[in-house]
Protein backbone atom coordinates (compact mmCIF):
# COMPACT_ATOMS: atom_id res chain seq x y z
CA UNK A 1 0.00 0.00 0.00
CA UNK A 2 1.25 3.44 -0.87
CA UNK A 3 1.02 6.42 1.43
CA UNK A 4 -2.03 7.66 -0.45
CA UNK A 5 -3.81 4.33 0.12
CA UNK A 6 -3.17 4.53 3.85
CA UNK A 7 -4.43 8.12 3.90
CA UNK A 8 -7.55 7.14 1.96
CA UNK A 9 -8.19 4.25 4.34
CA UNK A 10 -7.83 6.55 7.36
CA UNK A 11 -10.12 9.24 5.95
CA UNK A 12 -12.61 6.59 4.81
CA UNK A 13 -12.72 4.97 8.25
CA UNK A 14 -13.17 8.39 9.86
CA UNK A 15 -16.03 9.19 7.49
CA UNK A 16 -17.76 5.85 8.00
CA UNK A 17 -17.28 5.92 11.78
CA UNK A 18 -18.62 9.44 12.18
CA UNK A 19 -21.52 8.63 9.85
CA UNK A 20 -22.41 5.72 12.12
CA UNK A 21 -22.20 7.97 15.17
CA UNK A 22 -24.38 10.55 13.42
CA UNK A 23 -27.06 7.92 12.99
CA UNK A 24 -26.70 6.41 16.46
CA UNK A 25 -26.52 9.67 18.48
CA UNK A 26 -29.49 10.12 20.77
CA UNK A 27 -29.21 13.91 20.74
CA UNK A 28 -30.12 15.52 17.43
CA UNK A 29 -27.52 18.23 17.83
CA UNK A 30 -24.74 15.72 18.44
CA UNK A 31 -25.91 13.88 15.34
CA UNK A 32 -25.65 17.13 13.36
CA UNK A 33 -22.12 17.72 14.68
CA UNK A 34 -21.08 14.17 13.72
CA UNK A 35 -22.56 14.95 10.31
CA UNK A 36 -20.07 17.83 10.11
CA UNK A 37 -17.23 15.35 10.64
CA UNK A 38 -18.74 12.96 8.08
CA UNK A 39 -19.11 15.62 5.39
CA UNK A 40 -15.64 17.00 6.07
CA UNK A 41 -14.29 13.44 5.90
CA UNK A 42 -16.00 12.98 2.55
CA UNK A 43 -14.29 16.16 1.36
CA UNK A 44 -11.04 14.58 2.56
CA UNK A 45 -11.81 11.45 0.51
CA UNK A 46 -12.29 13.57 -2.61
CA UNK A 47 -9.03 15.39 -1.91
CA UNK A 48 -7.10 12.14 -1.46
CA UNK A 49 -8.56 10.86 -4.73
CA UNK A 50 -7.26 13.96 -6.48
CA UNK A 51 -10.60 15.70 -7.07
CA UNK A 52 -9.52 18.96 -5.49
CA UNK A 53 -12.36 21.12 -6.79
CA UNK A 54 -15.10 18.71 -5.72
CA UNK A 55 -13.53 18.30 -2.27
CA UNK A 56 -13.29 22.03 -1.63
CA UNK A 57 -16.79 22.73 -2.93
CA UNK A 58 -18.04 19.94 -0.68
CA UNK A 59 -16.41 21.68 2.28
CA UNK A 60 -17.67 25.13 1.29
CA UNK A 61 -21.26 24.12 0.54
CA UNK A 62 -22.00 21.25 2.90
CA UNK A 63 -19.90 22.00 5.97
CA UNK A 64 -19.92 25.78 5.57
CA UNK A 65 -23.57 26.28 4.67
CA UNK A 66 -25.87 23.25 4.75
CA UNK A 67 -24.87 21.97 8.19
CA UNK A 68 -24.83 25.51 9.54
CA UNK A 69 -28.43 25.78 8.38
CA UNK A 70 -29.28 22.47 10.09
CA UNK A 71 -27.63 23.58 13.34
CA UNK A 72 -29.43 26.92 13.13
CA UNK A 73 -32.79 25.21 12.64
CA UNK A 74 -32.10 22.89 15.59
CA UNK A 75 -31.29 25.82 17.84
CA UNK A 76 -34.50 27.49 16.74
CA UNK A 77 -36.65 24.49 17.67
CA UNK A 78 -34.91 23.79 21.00
CA UNK A 79 -35.11 20.09 20.26
CA UNK A 80 -31.34 19.68 19.97
CA UNK A 81 -30.79 18.56 23.54
CA UNK A 82 -33.82 16.32 23.93
CA UNK A 83 -32.97 12.61 23.49
CA UNK A 84 -34.67 11.13 20.47
CA UNK A 85 -36.91 8.16 21.14
CA UNK A 86 -37.75 6.06 18.12
CA UNK A 87 -40.01 3.06 17.84
CA UNK A 88 -38.96 -0.41 16.74
CA UNK A 89 -40.79 -0.08 13.43
CA UNK A 90 -39.16 3.27 12.69
CA UNK A 91 -35.69 1.83 13.32
CA UNK A 92 -36.38 -1.22 11.23
CA UNK A 93 -37.67 0.90 8.35
CA UNK A 94 -34.65 3.21 8.53
CA UNK A 95 -32.27 0.23 8.57
CA UNK A 96 -34.09 -1.25 5.56
CA UNK A 97 -33.84 1.99 3.56
CA UNK A 98 -30.17 2.38 4.49
CA UNK A 99 -29.32 -1.20 3.56
CA UNK A 100 -31.27 -0.88 0.31
CA UNK A 101 -29.40 2.28 -0.69
CA UNK A 102 -26.06 0.68 0.19
CA UNK A 103 -26.81 -2.41 -1.91
CA UNK A 104 -28.03 -0.28 -4.82
CA UNK A 105 -24.96 2.01 -4.82
CA UNK A 106 -22.53 -0.81 -4.16
CA UNK A 107 -24.10 -2.92 -6.87
CA UNK A 108 -23.82 -0.08 -9.37
CA UNK A 109 -20.16 0.40 -8.46
CA UNK A 110 -19.35 -3.31 -8.76
CA UNK A 111 -21.30 -3.59 -12.02
CA UNK A 112 -19.50 -0.54 -13.36
CA UNK A 113 -15.89 -1.33 -12.51
CA UNK A 114 -15.89 -4.89 -11.19
CA UNK A 115 -13.77 -6.03 -8.23
CA UNK A 116 -10.40 -5.00 -9.69
CA UNK A 117 -8.60 -1.92 -8.47
CA UNK A 118 -9.08 1.09 -10.71
CA UNK A 119 -6.29 3.58 -11.26
CA UNK A 120 -7.43 6.97 -9.95
CA UNK A 121 -6.42 10.11 -11.80
CA UNK A 122 -8.38 13.09 -10.56
CA UNK A 123 -9.07 15.64 -13.27
CA UNK A 124 -7.46 19.06 -12.99
CA UNK A 125 -9.63 22.10 -12.37
CA UNK A 126 -9.23 23.12 -16.01
CA UNK A 127 -10.54 19.74 -17.19
CA UNK A 128 -13.53 20.02 -14.84
CA UNK A 129 -14.24 23.52 -16.19
CA UNK A 130 -13.97 22.31 -19.79
CA UNK A 131 -16.42 19.50 -19.04
CA UNK A 132 -18.91 21.69 -17.23
CA UNK A 133 -18.79 24.59 -19.69
CA UNK A 134 -18.25 22.44 -22.80
CA UNK A 135 -19.90 19.03 -23.03
CA UNK A 136 -22.40 19.54 -20.22
CA UNK A 137 -23.00 23.24 -20.78
CA UNK A 138 -26.81 23.01 -21.19
CA UNK A 139 -27.67 21.12 -17.99
CA UNK A 140 -25.13 23.26 -16.12
CA UNK A 141 -26.59 26.53 -17.41
CA UNK A 142 -30.12 25.30 -16.70
CA UNK A 143 -29.13 24.58 -13.11
CA UNK A 144 -27.42 27.98 -12.82
CA UNK A 145 -30.57 29.69 -14.11
CA UNK A 146 -32.64 27.79 -11.54
CA UNK A 147 -30.34 28.82 -8.70
CA UNK A 148 -30.23 32.42 -9.90
CA UNK A 149 -34.02 32.43 -10.02
CA UNK A 150 -34.16 31.16 -6.44
CA UNK A 151 -31.71 33.88 -5.42
CA UNK A 152 -33.70 36.65 -7.08
CA UNK A 153 -36.89 35.26 -5.55
CA UNK A 154 -35.22 35.33 -2.12
CA UNK A 155 -34.38 39.00 -2.67
CA UNK A 156 -37.98 39.66 -3.75
CA UNK A 157 -39.26 38.08 -0.53
CA UNK A 158 -36.78 40.08 1.52
CA UNK A 159 -37.91 43.29 -0.18
CA UNK A 160 -41.52 42.95 0.92
CA UNK A 161 -42.19 44.85 4.15
CA UNK A 162 -42.81 42.73 7.24
CA UNK A 163 -46.49 41.66 7.36
CA UNK A 164 -47.13 42.23 3.65
CA UNK A 165 -48.08 45.40 1.79
CA UNK A 166 -49.11 48.38 3.87
CA UNK A 167 -52.83 48.70 3.25
CA UNK A 168 -55.05 51.14 5.20
CA UNK A 169 -57.70 48.46 5.73
CA UNK A 170 -55.09 46.17 7.32
CA UNK A 171 -54.00 48.68 9.93
CA UNK A 172 -55.05 47.98 13.50
CA UNK A 173 -57.94 50.33 14.24
CA UNK A 174 -60.58 50.58 16.94
CA UNK A 175 -62.17 47.36 15.67
CA UNK A 176 -60.93 44.99 18.41
CA UNK A 177 -62.27 47.24 21.16
CA UNK A 178 -65.66 47.40 19.45
CA UNK A 179 -65.72 43.62 19.21
CA UNK A 180 -64.82 43.29 22.88
CA UNK A 181 -67.66 45.67 23.79
CA UNK A 182 -70.09 43.56 21.80
CA UNK A 183 -68.87 40.48 23.62
CA UNK A 184 -69.61 42.12 26.97
CA UNK A 185 -73.14 43.00 25.86
CA UNK A 186 -73.89 39.42 24.89
CA UNK B 1 13.89 29.64 -3.33
CA UNK B 2 16.31 27.74 -1.10
CA UNK B 3 13.53 25.68 0.47
CA UNK B 4 13.03 23.61 -2.66
CA UNK B 5 16.47 22.03 -2.24
CA UNK B 6 15.60 20.58 1.18
CA UNK B 7 14.09 17.12 1.67
CA UNK B 8 10.30 17.15 1.53
CA UNK B 9 9.71 16.35 5.19
CA UNK B 10 12.08 19.07 6.44
CA UNK B 11 10.50 21.55 4.04
CA UNK B 12 6.99 20.74 5.24
CA UNK B 13 7.94 20.98 8.92
CA UNK B 14 9.79 24.27 8.36
CA UNK B 15 6.90 25.80 6.44
CA UNK B 16 4.40 24.66 9.07
CA UNK B 17 6.55 26.23 11.79
CA UNK B 18 6.76 29.52 9.90
CA UNK B 19 2.99 29.59 9.30
CA UNK B 20 2.35 28.86 12.98
CA UNK B 21 4.73 31.65 13.99
CA UNK B 22 2.97 34.10 11.68
CA UNK B 23 -0.39 32.84 12.96
CA UNK B 24 0.60 33.57 16.54
CA UNK B 25 2.30 36.94 16.01
CA UNK B 26 0.31 38.81 13.36
CA UNK B 27 -3.02 38.69 15.26
CA UNK B 28 -1.19 40.01 18.33
CA UNK B 29 0.31 42.84 16.30
CA UNK B 30 -3.13 43.69 14.93
CA UNK B 31 -4.61 43.57 18.44
CA UNK B 32 -1.94 45.94 19.70
CA UNK B 33 -2.63 48.23 16.73
CA UNK B 34 -6.31 48.13 17.66
CA UNK B 35 -5.56 49.18 21.25
CA UNK B 36 -3.48 52.13 20.14
CA UNK B 37 -5.48 53.16 17.07
CA UNK B 38 -8.79 53.07 18.91
CA UNK B 39 -7.24 54.95 21.80
CA UNK B 40 -5.94 57.76 19.64
CA UNK B 41 -9.15 57.95 17.57
CA UNK B 42 -11.07 58.42 20.80
CA UNK B 43 -8.66 61.00 22.24
CA UNK B 44 -7.02 58.51 24.66
CA UNK B 45 -3.53 57.09 24.82
CA UNK B 46 -4.45 53.42 24.97
CA UNK B 47 -2.29 51.05 27.06
CA UNK B 48 0.89 52.79 28.32
CA UNK B 49 2.12 50.77 31.30
CA UNK B 50 3.27 47.36 30.02
CA UNK B 51 6.51 48.00 28.13
CA UNK B 52 7.33 51.19 26.17
CA UNK B 53 4.02 52.70 24.96
CA UNK B 54 2.27 49.55 26.17
CA UNK B 55 3.58 47.22 23.46
CA UNK B 56 3.62 44.32 25.90
CA UNK B 57 -0.02 44.83 26.89
CA UNK B 58 -1.25 41.78 24.97
CA UNK B 59 1.52 39.60 26.42
CA UNK B 60 0.34 40.70 29.87
CA UNK B 61 -3.25 39.91 28.83
CA UNK B 62 -2.12 36.48 27.67
CA UNK B 63 -0.46 35.76 31.03
CA UNK B 64 -3.65 36.88 32.75
CA UNK B 65 -5.79 34.53 30.64
CA UNK B 66 -3.51 31.57 31.37
CA UNK B 67 -3.80 32.16 35.12
CA UNK B 68 -7.60 32.23 35.10
CA UNK B 69 -9.65 29.20 36.04
CA UNK B 70 -11.04 27.16 33.15
CA UNK B 71 -14.71 26.85 34.07
CA UNK B 72 -17.16 24.50 32.36
CA UNK B 73 -20.74 25.29 33.43
CA UNK B 74 -22.88 22.45 34.85
CA UNK B 75 -25.57 23.00 32.22
CA UNK B 76 -23.03 22.88 29.41
CA UNK B 77 -22.84 20.14 26.81
CA UNK B 78 -19.31 19.29 27.99
CA UNK B 79 -17.45 17.93 24.92
CA UNK B 80 -19.12 20.41 22.57
CA UNK B 81 -18.37 23.33 24.90
CA UNK B 82 -14.72 22.38 25.34
CA UNK B 83 -14.03 21.68 21.67
CA UNK B 84 -15.65 24.84 20.29
CA UNK B 85 -12.63 27.21 20.59
CA UNK B 86 -10.43 24.80 18.62
CA UNK B 87 -13.03 24.47 15.86
CA UNK B 88 -13.20 28.26 15.65
CA UNK B 89 -9.43 28.71 15.58
CA UNK B 90 -7.96 25.95 13.38
CA UNK B 91 -9.71 26.86 10.06
CA UNK B 92 -7.93 30.22 10.02
CA UNK B 93 -4.59 28.45 10.47
CA UNK B 94 -5.36 26.30 7.41
CA UNK B 95 -6.46 29.38 5.45
CA UNK B 96 -3.31 31.30 6.36
CA UNK B 97 -1.13 28.50 4.97
CA UNK B 98 -2.62 28.96 1.49
CA UNK B 99 -2.32 32.76 1.30
CA UNK B 100 0.69 33.98 -0.68
CA UNK B 101 2.76 36.82 0.80
CA UNK B 102 4.77 36.96 -2.43
CA UNK B 103 5.17 34.74 -5.49
CA UNK B 104 7.60 32.48 -3.62
CA UNK B 105 6.48 33.10 -0.03
CA UNK B 106 3.52 30.78 0.18
CA UNK B 107 3.39 27.74 2.44
CA UNK B 108 0.90 25.64 0.44
CA UNK B 109 0.62 26.70 -3.20
CA UNK B 110 -2.36 24.60 -4.32
CA UNK B 111 -4.12 25.11 -7.69
CA UNK B 112 -7.45 26.20 -6.18
CA UNK B 113 -6.11 28.16 -3.22
CA UNK B 114 -8.90 30.79 -3.36
CA UNK B 115 -11.48 28.04 -2.91
CA UNK B 116 -9.40 26.48 -0.13
CA UNK B 117 -9.25 29.75 1.83
CA UNK B 118 -12.99 30.41 1.39
CA UNK B 119 -13.88 26.83 2.32
CA UNK B 120 -11.63 26.85 5.40
CA UNK B 121 -12.91 30.19 6.71
CA UNK B 122 -16.52 29.06 6.25
CA UNK B 123 -15.93 26.17 8.68
CA UNK B 124 -15.02 28.53 11.55
CA UNK B 125 -18.67 29.44 12.15
CA UNK B 126 -19.34 25.91 13.39
CA UNK B 127 -17.14 26.71 16.38
CA UNK B 128 -19.34 29.71 17.21
CA UNK B 129 -22.49 27.61 16.82
CA UNK B 130 -21.01 24.89 19.05
CA UNK B 131 -20.17 27.52 21.66
CA UNK B 132 -23.67 28.96 21.43
CA UNK B 133 -25.28 25.57 21.86
CA UNK B 134 -22.83 23.93 24.22
CA UNK B 135 -22.81 26.67 26.86
CA UNK B 136 -26.30 25.78 28.07
CA UNK B 137 -27.07 29.48 28.42
CA UNK B 138 -29.94 31.31 26.75
CA UNK B 139 -27.86 34.34 25.84
CA UNK B 140 -25.27 32.08 24.26
CA UNK B 141 -28.00 30.30 22.32
CA UNK B 142 -29.47 33.57 21.01
CA UNK B 143 -25.99 34.76 20.07
CA UNK B 144 -25.22 31.48 18.33
CA UNK B 145 -28.42 31.72 16.33
CA UNK B 146 -27.65 35.28 15.34
CA UNK B 147 -24.18 34.24 14.27
CA UNK B 148 -25.51 31.35 12.19
CA UNK B 149 -28.08 33.51 10.39
CA UNK B 150 -25.54 36.27 9.79
CA UNK B 151 -22.79 34.04 8.44
CA UNK B 152 -25.04 32.09 6.08
CA UNK B 153 -26.39 35.37 4.66
CA UNK B 154 -23.01 37.01 4.16
CA UNK B 155 -21.28 33.91 2.81
CA UNK B 156 -23.09 34.31 -0.50
CA UNK B 157 -22.12 37.89 -1.45
CA UNK B 158 -18.60 37.16 -0.25
CA UNK B 159 -18.15 34.10 -2.45
CA UNK B 160 -19.77 35.88 -5.40
CA UNK B 161 -17.45 38.88 -5.13
CA UNK B 162 -14.43 36.59 -4.86
CA UNK B 163 -15.73 34.65 -7.87
CA UNK B 164 -15.78 37.90 -9.84
CA UNK B 165 -12.03 38.35 -9.31
CA UNK B 166 -11.37 34.70 -10.13
CA UNK B 167 -13.33 35.15 -13.34
CA UNK B 168 -11.38 38.27 -14.26
CA UNK B 169 -8.08 36.51 -13.65
CA UNK B 170 -9.22 33.24 -15.21
CA UNK B 171 -7.80 31.20 -12.33
CA UNK B 172 -8.68 29.99 -8.84
CA UNK B 173 -5.08 30.22 -7.67
CA UNK B 174 -4.30 33.21 -5.45
CA UNK B 175 -0.80 33.54 -6.90
CA UNK B 176 -2.31 33.39 -10.39
CA UNK B 177 -4.80 36.13 -9.49
CA UNK B 178 -2.05 38.48 -8.32
CA UNK B 179 -0.02 37.75 -11.45
CA UNK B 180 -3.02 38.58 -13.66
CA UNK B 181 -3.85 41.72 -11.67
CA UNK B 182 -3.29 45.18 -13.10
CA UNK B 183 -3.94 48.58 -11.58
CA UNK B 184 -7.20 49.36 -13.45
CA UNK B 185 -8.82 46.37 -11.72
CA UNK B 186 -9.06 48.76 -8.75
CA UNK B 187 -11.83 50.46 -10.73
CA UNK B 188 -13.20 47.45 -12.61
CA UNK B 189 -13.56 45.33 -9.46
CA UNK B 190 -14.42 48.19 -7.09
CA UNK B 191 -18.02 47.06 -6.40
CA UNK B 192 -16.79 43.52 -5.67
CA UNK B 193 -14.13 44.95 -3.36
CA UNK B 194 -16.73 46.96 -1.44
CA UNK B 195 -19.01 43.92 -1.14
CA UNK B 196 -16.13 41.71 -0.02
CA UNK B 197 -14.98 44.23 2.59
CA UNK B 198 -18.44 44.59 4.12
CA UNK B 199 -19.10 40.85 3.98
CA UNK B 200 -15.77 40.04 5.60
CA UNK B 201 -16.48 42.42 8.51
CA UNK B 202 -19.82 40.66 8.90
CA UNK B 203 -18.18 37.22 8.72
CA UNK B 204 -15.77 38.27 11.45
CA UNK B 205 -18.71 39.51 13.54
CA UNK B 206 -16.99 42.82 14.17
CA UNK B 207 -18.71 46.14 14.80
CA UNK B 208 -20.97 47.31 13.13
CA UNK B 209 -22.02 43.69 12.52
CA UNK B 210 -21.44 42.34 16.02
CA UNK B 211 -25.07 41.61 16.85
CA UNK B 212 -24.12 37.99 17.78
CA UNK B 213 -22.01 39.22 20.71
CA UNK B 214 -23.97 42.42 21.39
CA UNK B 215 -22.82 43.09 24.95
CA UNK B 216 -25.69 45.48 25.71
CA UNK B 217 -28.34 42.89 24.85
CA UNK B 218 -27.08 39.34 25.30
CA UNK B 219 -24.06 39.68 27.63
CA UNK B 220 -21.39 38.36 25.23
CA UNK B 221 -23.38 36.01 23.02
CA UNK B 222 -21.77 32.62 22.42
CA UNK B 223 -18.70 33.58 24.47
CA UNK B 224 -20.62 34.45 27.65
CA UNK B 225 -19.65 31.31 29.58
CA UNK B 226 -16.04 31.10 28.44
CA UNK B 227 -13.14 31.94 30.71
CA UNK B 228 -9.37 31.83 30.70
CA UNK B 229 -7.52 30.19 27.87
CA UNK B 230 -10.59 29.02 25.96
CA UNK B 231 -11.90 32.60 25.85
CA UNK B 232 -8.44 33.74 24.73
CA UNK B 233 -8.58 31.20 21.88
CA UNK B 234 -11.85 32.71 20.69
CA UNK B 235 -10.27 36.17 20.79
CA UNK B 236 -7.26 34.84 18.90
CA UNK B 237 -9.63 33.32 16.33
CA UNK B 238 -11.26 36.71 15.82
CA UNK B 239 -7.96 38.51 15.26
CA UNK B 240 -6.53 35.67 13.16
CA UNK B 241 -9.69 35.93 11.08
CA UNK B 242 -9.07 39.65 10.63
CA UNK B 243 -5.50 38.94 9.52
CA UNK B 244 -6.66 36.27 7.05
CA UNK B 245 -9.43 38.48 5.65
CA UNK B 246 -7.14 41.51 5.33
CA UNK B 247 -4.53 39.40 3.53
CA UNK B 248 -7.17 37.85 1.28
CA UNK B 249 -8.57 41.30 0.42
CA UNK B 250 -5.04 42.48 -0.38
CA UNK B 251 -4.37 39.50 -2.63
CA UNK B 252 -7.73 39.64 -4.42
CA UNK B 253 -8.30 43.35 -4.88
CA UNK B 254 -5.09 45.28 -4.16
CA UNK B 255 -2.63 43.28 -6.21
CA UNK B 256 -0.91 41.48 -3.32
CA UNK B 257 2.84 41.87 -3.58
CA UNK B 258 2.73 44.08 -6.70
CA UNK B 259 4.33 47.46 -6.11
CA UNK B 260 7.39 49.63 -6.83
CA UNK B 261 10.74 47.74 -6.94
CA UNK B 262 8.93 44.52 -7.84
CA UNK B 263 9.00 41.16 -6.12
CA UNK B 264 12.68 41.02 -5.16
CA UNK B 265 13.63 39.26 -1.93
CA UNK B 266 11.42 40.40 0.91
CA UNK B 267 10.11 43.52 -0.87
CA UNK B 268 7.06 41.71 -2.28
CA UNK B 269 6.08 40.28 1.10
CA UNK B 270 6.60 43.74 2.62
CA UNK B 271 4.11 45.24 0.13
CA UNK B 272 1.59 42.55 1.03
CA UNK B 273 1.97 43.23 4.74
CA UNK B 274 1.75 47.02 4.28
CA UNK B 275 -1.43 46.76 2.20
CA UNK B 276 -2.94 44.20 4.57
CA UNK B 277 -2.15 46.47 7.54
CA UNK B 278 -4.04 49.27 5.81
CA UNK B 279 -7.04 46.96 5.28
CA UNK B 280 -6.80 45.76 8.89
CA UNK B 281 -6.77 49.38 10.09
CA UNK B 282 -9.95 49.89 8.07
CA UNK B 283 -11.57 47.05 10.08
CA UNK B 284 -10.51 48.83 13.29
CA UNK B 285 -11.74 52.18 12.01
CA UNK B 286 -15.18 50.70 11.26
CA UNK B 287 -15.39 49.62 14.88
CA UNK B 288 -14.72 53.12 16.15
CA UNK B 289 -16.83 54.92 13.55
CA UNK B 290 -20.13 53.03 13.44
CA UNK B 291 -22.68 51.83 15.96
CA UNK B 292 -24.04 48.28 15.86
CA UNK B 293 -26.74 47.59 13.26
CA UNK B 294 -29.89 45.77 14.24
CA UNK B 295 -30.41 42.12 13.25
CA UNK B 296 -33.08 42.85 10.60
CA UNK B 297 -31.07 45.76 9.16
CA UNK B 298 -28.13 43.41 8.89
CA UNK B 299 -30.13 40.85 6.93
CA UNK B 300 -31.60 43.52 4.66
CA UNK B 301 -28.14 44.85 3.87
CA UNK B 302 -26.95 41.39 2.85
CA UNK B 303 -29.91 40.46 0.67
CA UNK B 304 -31.01 43.81 -0.76
CA UNK B 305 -27.72 45.63 -1.24
CA UNK B 306 -24.71 43.32 -1.24
CA UNK B 307 -26.22 40.43 -3.19
CA UNK B 308 -27.58 42.53 -6.12
CA UNK B 309 -24.32 44.48 -6.29
CA UNK B 310 -22.33 41.24 -6.34
CA UNK B 311 -24.51 39.80 -9.11
CA UNK B 312 -24.19 43.03 -11.09
CA UNK B 313 -20.42 42.92 -10.64
CA UNK B 314 -20.38 39.34 -11.96
CA UNK B 315 -22.21 40.53 -15.08
CA UNK B 316 -19.80 43.47 -15.52
CA UNK B 317 -16.81 41.16 -15.08
CA UNK B 318 -18.27 38.69 -17.57
CA UNK B 319 -18.73 41.41 -20.19
CA UNK B 320 -15.22 42.71 -19.52
CA UNK B 321 -13.63 39.27 -19.87
CA UNK B 322 -15.48 38.57 -23.13
CA UNK B 323 -14.65 41.99 -24.63
CA UNK B 324 -10.96 41.71 -23.76
CA UNK B 325 -10.52 38.17 -25.04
Amino acid sequence: MSGLDVLFLAVGLLTAGSALLAVLSRQVLHAALWLVVTLAGLAGCYLVLGAELVGLVQLLVYVGAVVVLILFALMLTRSGGVPVVTGRGQRGGAALVGAGTTILLGGTLVAGSGWRAVEVAGPTNTEVAEGVLGVYVWPFELLSALLLLALVAAVAIARAPVGGQDDASHRPGPAPRALAAQGEDA
Amino acid sequence: MMLTELPLLVEVVLKAAVVLAVFLTMPLALGQLEHKLMGHMQGRLGPMEAGPHGILQLVADGIKFVQKEDVTPTAADRPVFRLAPAVALVPYLVALAAIPFSAAWVAADVPASLLLVLAATSVGVIGTLMAGWGSGNKYSLIGGMRAGAQLVSYELPMVLSAASVAMAAGTLSLTGIVQAWSWWWLLWQAPAAAVFLVASVAELQRTPFDAPIADAEIVFGPLTEYTGLRFAFFLLAEYAGMVVMALLFTVLFLGGWRGPWGDVGAVGALWTVIKATAVGSLFLWFRVAWPRVREDQLQRLAWLVLLPVALLQLAITGVGVVVMS
